[in-house]
């Protein structure tokens, strides 16, 4: 900024104003944050079951963690729910805003109804949908009857077991809707005029101008649909596992976090749980690094260069 | 979340502004011409109807399923047959719920309004100084929304067990008296479309820091302080990871963790009384329900102005 504060009193005093303000921050950030990270590198490098204190056991977790097949296991399934889940939701939401996008007054309707399987907590949303999704008396089996399709068994059949979790996800995907929806109405009316002038189809009118203009929302859903994807617990925990259900789970429906509170949690295994949530870290880092490396090839910034 | 917001100003100049987030709902569509219903935007009104049913049938489904009786759940017809209040009693005998909904209700409350004002207290530190480390510290912060909390959570657990303060509820709010990193980037948006002379002229005129913040910011940010209590409220109370990790007392669980609790002692095991926990369902879900038809506004525009900040 031009201005530049006179006096070195006046700004050591606005900085200490400023540093106490955020001192709140500060604090949760070393005692939640920070510590805790360190804390758990630490951990990860240790055998803790909480009842004795850790020892350290070197790179014993990590090399466990290639070893136990569970890992693996839990991995690509989180992977697989993933990459079924954040395509199909980013289309779905994609599509349904643009049907919204012109509907005019009674959008604000179909707003309301999108969003409101978002406020049914994910614990209800997996309870309703192990019924609605049972394979013999559920309604999307018997919707499907209707077309003269036979539904698999979606809650017990362990190939469908991660695309019912999908589908779980999919039914609270409103908050994409809107956000794409607002990015739709941010969209110069002029823009598609020009276009319009040229003769441009539809086709090539939603390629060349909608998607550009809306890619900073897509990106910004897709990568953070990602991080969540990764770390799905609640419904996955609801629809198919607890304590009684320990051993007929199958593993198909073992997502990562899943698997890591259970070391965690349920058989105190806290070093290896934390070399597990180390591993997830880089995963995602990973990920998102590739995302927005990539992202910023395609995404369109008003006002700014596209790097 | 909104990775490509690197920090510092340039980012902020240009998304930063004055718009009132509550003044930004649809714009209104540019009058046309009464026209006929095309073949396409008849397809486009099916279309929505059928999302409309998809998006909207499986509550209802809930209600429905809540009132039947046992050997009747599954029939999907939307008005049961025999419609069975007790179900609702019976609720009741299976856990104690009135107890899980109150415990709901104080810690997602707490949760809600801890974060609220401690997210804004920082974020206002962020938006109004300008101080050396600012930069360096905000993209610290930025940076911390993308750790999965897995890597904090063992630590975290026993922080709160040194203190003994497992099976209590403390740990499901607390840490959000330190300001969330996702609602202090929100909030800072907010207070930097405040014109600066306002702040500037009430400085002036002997203004202290607090009361910058208590008088001018603040009030001018109301909607925005709404926007981020309900969304805390509602991510408060639907969390099942943090009440499984922490509480074990029956009498203490949550309503999401004692539906959890039904639904595997009713539903999964045993005698599958579904309609029992149909029912407890409904009753989890009911309370947000009733929040969204009062914050509607604040739930949609919330998520519009995330959308254009991020």
């Amino acid at each position: 900024m031009a201005e530049r504060t006179g006096p070195g009193r006046l700004q050591r005093r606005e900085s200490r104003a400023a540093y106490l303000f955020i001192a709140p921050w500060i604090v949760g950030f070393l005692v939640f944050t920070a510590g805790p990270m360190v804390a758990s590198l630490w951990l990860s490098f240790t055998d803790y079951s909480l009842v004795e204190p850790a020892h350290a056991v070197g790179t014993a977790n990590y090399q466990q963690l290639l070893d136990d097949p569970r890992v693996g296991r839990s991995l690509a399934n989180t992977f697989v729910y993933a990459a079924l889940f954040v395509p199909l939701g980013t289309v779905v939401a994609l599509g349904l805003a643009m049907l919204l996008h012109g509907v005019g007054r009674a959008s604000g309707f179909f707003r309301t109804v999108f969003y409101l399987p978002v406020m049914t907590p994910a614990v209800a949303a997996g309870a309703m949908f192990l019924l609605l999704l049972n394979g013999q008396r559920g309604l999307l089996n018997q919707v499907l009857g209707w077309f003269g399709v036979t539904g698999p068994n979606w809650t017990t059949d362990p190939a469908w077991l991660k695309p019912s979790l999908a589908i779980v996800s999919l039914w609270t995907v409103g908050g994409s809707i809107i956000i794409y929806l607002a990015a739709l109405n941010n969209v110069p009316r002029q823009l598609y005029e020009a276009a319009l002038l040229d003769g441009a189809g539809p086709v090539r009118r939603f390629v060349s101008v909608t998607l550009p203009m809306i890619s900073g929302a897509l990106f910004f859903t897709v990568i953070t649909h990602t991080i969540a994807a990764m770390q799905m617990f609640d419904q996955a925990y609801t629809m198919f596992y607890g304590p009684q259900q320990k051993a007929t789970a199958s593993d198909e429906s073992l997502v990562y976090m899943v698997y890591l509170f259970q070391n965690a949690f349920e058989f105190f295994k806290m070093g290896f749980a934390s070399a597990m949530a180390w591993v997830l870290f880089v995963i995602i880092l990973v990920i998102t690094v590739v995302q927005v490396r990539l992202g910023n090839r395609f995404v369109y910034y008003e006002g700014g260069s596209t790097r | 979340m909104s990775i490509e917001m690197k920090p510092g100003p340039p980012a902020t100049e240009t998304t930063g502004q004055p718009q009132s987030p509550l003044a930004t709902s649809a714009p209104p569509p540019a009058r046309r011409r009464r026209r006929r219903l095309s073949p396409l935007s008849l397809l486009r009104w099916m279309l929505l109807l059928v999302a409309t049913l998809a998006f909207t049938y499986p509550l209802l489904w809930l209600v429905s399923a809540s009132l039947k009786p046992k050997s009747q759940v599954f029939d999907n017809k939307l008005v049961p047959e025999t419609v069975q209040w007790s179900n609702f009693i019976e609720v009741w005998d299976a856990g104690p719920v009135l107890r899980w909904l109150f415990n709901s209700g104080v810690v997602s409350l707490m949760a809600a309004l801890a974060v609220t004002f401690s997210s804004a207290f920082v974020a206002f530190g962020f938006a109004y100084f300008r101080f050396r480390l600012r930069g360096p510290l905000f993209g610290l912060l930025l940076a911390t929304m993308m750790l999965p909390g897995a890597v904090t959570m063992i630590p975290v657990y026993l922080i709160w067990h040194q203190l003994g303060l497992i099976d209590t509820q403390v740990p499901l709010w607390a840490n959000n008296l330190f300001g969330s990193a996702f609602y202090i980037f929100l909030m800072r948006q907010f207070f930097l479309g405040i014109p600066r002379e306002l702040f500037e002229a009430a400085r002036i005129d002997g203004c202290s820091h607090l009361g910058l913040f208590r008088r001018i910011a603040l009030p001018l940010c109301r909607p925005a302080l709404i926007i981020v209590f309900i969304f805390e409220l509602q991510a408060s109370w639907s969390d099942l990871l943090k009440p499984l990790v922490y509480l074990q007392t029956e009498e203490y669980f949550t309503m999401p963790r004692g539906l959890k609790q039904i639904v595997d002692g009713f539903a999964l095991s045993g005698e599958y009384h579904w309609e029992i926990a149909m029912a407890a369902t409904l009753v989890a879900t009911l309370p947000m329900i009733v929040v969204f038809a009062f914050a509607q506004r604040y739930f949609l525009e919330g998520l519009a102005t995330t959308a254009r900040q991020g």
